[in-house]
């Protein structure tokens, strides 16, 4: 069996983004980027899956502009076989990202597709669920544990109540949650190693996806910031100011 | 202008996030149709009819709707938008909202993707017909963003928007007869935290720790604070991996969304992730032995010092 994964690039978690002046849109000028922390969690994922002997081939795919490649490689060192990627303004939408995945999966067949959950720049939390809906697929979002047995997948999901189970026929497109796995660290022979894999490059427009969008930002700004308060010495102080100043408890 | 809401429920009783997500439907334009979808929830469906705003409640009453399984549920709401396959040009509805909850964002995505539309996820005000805010990069940036889709679809911060209310109603309730049932996927089981105290969106008091508990067993220092409290108790991500508490309780960017009135961090340092699903908070608490501790940056009262002593000290207090 073959595992697509897809993987995207975006801001490093550590940063703390900025909003530019003319409140355009955010400022990722000299910003540390990386591999998305949920994508990290699936490239993760379909290498087990390897090392398991459930799957034969992982393929990674990112779309985006060439920077991409950084994670590509990244998650070649990490231990994929060959990547993709679609070569796009950054940024398309969801929508046109799962329409060019959906056309790379048709050609590419495989028995699973991982994506994380969340962007953490978007914080869209769709995509997944949108190339399961196109491909006609079944799906099992947050994933918190993935089995492989006799062309099913049994998936653990992380609900807002607490953990629900589903078994899935492949293909299917789960995304992954935090608790799923540790990501590994790629170690400096797999990075050397990784430069002579497969990277093929793609254009959106030869897949046959129009990603013009009908999705406008149209400003950008700082969140309402929160005044720190002050530093109570004693409990009876904290006490006394929630009950007459805040007027939080009773 | 009509809206769609896919109403939140657990078979028996509708959730209250649904009358927040309400609210919204009701910013946009009405008239609102709800529709219930599950098995054996015709409960449900009386419930919502009695919401004044809603105009007509839809139910559909299947096995197959149970647990809300994405497959079946997306088919569902695009035969209901779109019913003869024409396009969301000419679709019945010029809205569908659900709330950003587990199950909103695992179907709606699917809904929109098959009317062949973006989505909008977790929608914090809405500007005009076309125009919203949502957060973005963990609550760090807020974008405006502007929507010429025909059909607009978009999951809805609970927190938000204030519910409406529950009563004054008398809409009509329509059966639904079409059943979709994938054959791809099967429901095998699922776990869910019973708890007396309240759910942790909806509290108007929040308790939460985080790593610096050590273990899973302090945690009862905070239900016991949280029972006196009226509180639902919350996670930071760092205590959930430590299995300290299970995932349902993560508080954040990636885990649950809260604005309590009082949201008491107690052991947590306050890192982007965790603050992005609490800073909305109306008043803020922090209990850290580390007086650098970033949460103090955001805590309108802060105590310096161990939490062992601190929170059974407040709990007597109070
Ligand atoms: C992709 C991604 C998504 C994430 N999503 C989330 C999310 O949704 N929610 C979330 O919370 N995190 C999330 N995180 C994790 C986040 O970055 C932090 O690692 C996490 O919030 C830290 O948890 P903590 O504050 O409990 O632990 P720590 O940062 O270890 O802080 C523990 C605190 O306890 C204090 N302490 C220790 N002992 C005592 C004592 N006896 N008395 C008083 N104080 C004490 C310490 O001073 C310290 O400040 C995410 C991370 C990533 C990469
Ligand atoms: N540009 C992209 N290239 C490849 N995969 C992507 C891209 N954007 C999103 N994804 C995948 O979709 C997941 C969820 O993203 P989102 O729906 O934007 O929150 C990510 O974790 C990736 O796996």
């Amino acid at each position: 069996m073959k595992i697509l994964v897809a993987v995207k690039r975006v801001i490093d978690y550590n940063v703390k983004v900025r909003v530019k002046a003319d409140q355009s849109n955010v400022d990722l000028n000299n910003v540390k980027m990386a591999l998305n922390p949920f994508c990290e969690i699936a490239v993760e994922e379909a290498v087990r899956l390897k090392e398991q002997g459930v799957a034969t081939e992982v393929v990674v795919v990112s779309i985006g502009s060439k920077s991409c490649q950084e994670q590509l490689r990244n998650a070649l060192a990490l231990g994929c076989d060959r990547a993709i990627q679609v070569e796009s303004e950054d940024g398309p939408d969801s929508l046109s990202v799962a329409r060019i995945l959906a056309k790379v999966a048709e050609s590419e067949e495989p028995g699973l597709i991982l994506l994380g959950k969340q962007a953490i720049d978007s914080d869209n939390n769709q995509t997944g669920q949108m190339l399961a809906a196109l491909l006609d697929r079944p799906q099992a979002t947050f994933a918190s544990e993935i089995k492989v047995e006799d062309g099913k997948a049994l998936v653990t999901r992380e609900i807002d109540g607490g953990l629900q189970t589903l078994r899935l026929t492949l293909p299917a497109v789960v995304t992954t949650d935090l608790r799923l796995n540790e990501p590994r660290f790629a170690s400096l022979p797999n990075i050397m190693k990784a430069k002579r894999k497969p990277l093929e490059v793609k254009l959106a427009d030869d897949l046959g996806v129009n990603v013009s969008s009908n999705l406008k930002l149209i400003s950008v700004e700082e969140p309402a910031q929160r005044q720190a308060g002050i530093k109570v010495s004693s409990v009876d102080e904290l006490v006394e100011k929630l009950r007459n100043e805040a007027k939080v408890i009773a | 202008m009509s809206t769609l809401v896919l109403i939140e429920h657990d078979n028996r009783t509708l959730s209250p996030i649904s009358l927040n997500v309400l609210s919204a439907a009701k910013q946009i334009g009405k008239p609102i149709t709800a529709l219930v979808a599950g098995a054996g929830c015709a409960d449900v469906a009386n419930q919502v009819a009695k919401i004044a705003d809603v105009d007509l409640v839809l139910l559909a009453d299947s096995v197959a709707y149970e647990h809300q399984v994405a497959e079946n549920v997306s088919k569902l709401l695009l035969e209901q938008i779109d019913p003869d396959n024409k396009g969301a040009d000419v679709a019945r509805f010029s809205n569908l909202l659900a709330a950003s909850t587990t199950t909103g964002k695992n179907v709606l995505p699917r809904v929109a993707a098959l009317l062949g539309v973006n989505q909008l996820s977790d929608v914090m005000s809405i500007e005009s017909e076309g125009r919203f805010k949502r957060a973005i990069y963990a609550g760090n940036a807020i974008a405006t963003v502007e929507s010429c889709d025909a059909v607009k679809v978009m999951t809805v911060r609970g927190t938000a928007f204030d519910a409406i209310s529950a009563e004054g109603g008398s809409a009509q309730i329509e059966q639904v007869s079409s059943v979709h049932s994938s054959g791809d996927i099967e429901f095998i089981e699922e776990s869910l935290a019973v708890s007396e105290r309240p759910e942790l969106t909806a509290a108007t008091t929040v308790v939460s720790g985080g790593r610096g508990l050590a273990n899973g067993e302090n945690f009862n220092m905070l239900y016991s604070l949280a029972d006196k409290l009226g509180a639902a108790v919350g996670a930071s991500r760092a205590a959930v991996d430590a299995g300290f508490v299970p995932n349902d309780m993560q508080v954040g960017q990636t885990g649950k969304m809260v604005a309590p009135e009082l949201y008491i961090a107690v052991g947590i340092s306050g890192a982007i992730q965790h603050l992005a699903g609490m800073k909305d908070s109306k008043v803020i608490v922090a209990i850290n032995k580390d007086e650098e501790a970033p949460i103090f940056q955001v805590a309108d009262y802060g105590v310096v010092g161990d939490l062992f002593e601190l929170v059974p000290e407040i709990e007597k207090q109070i």
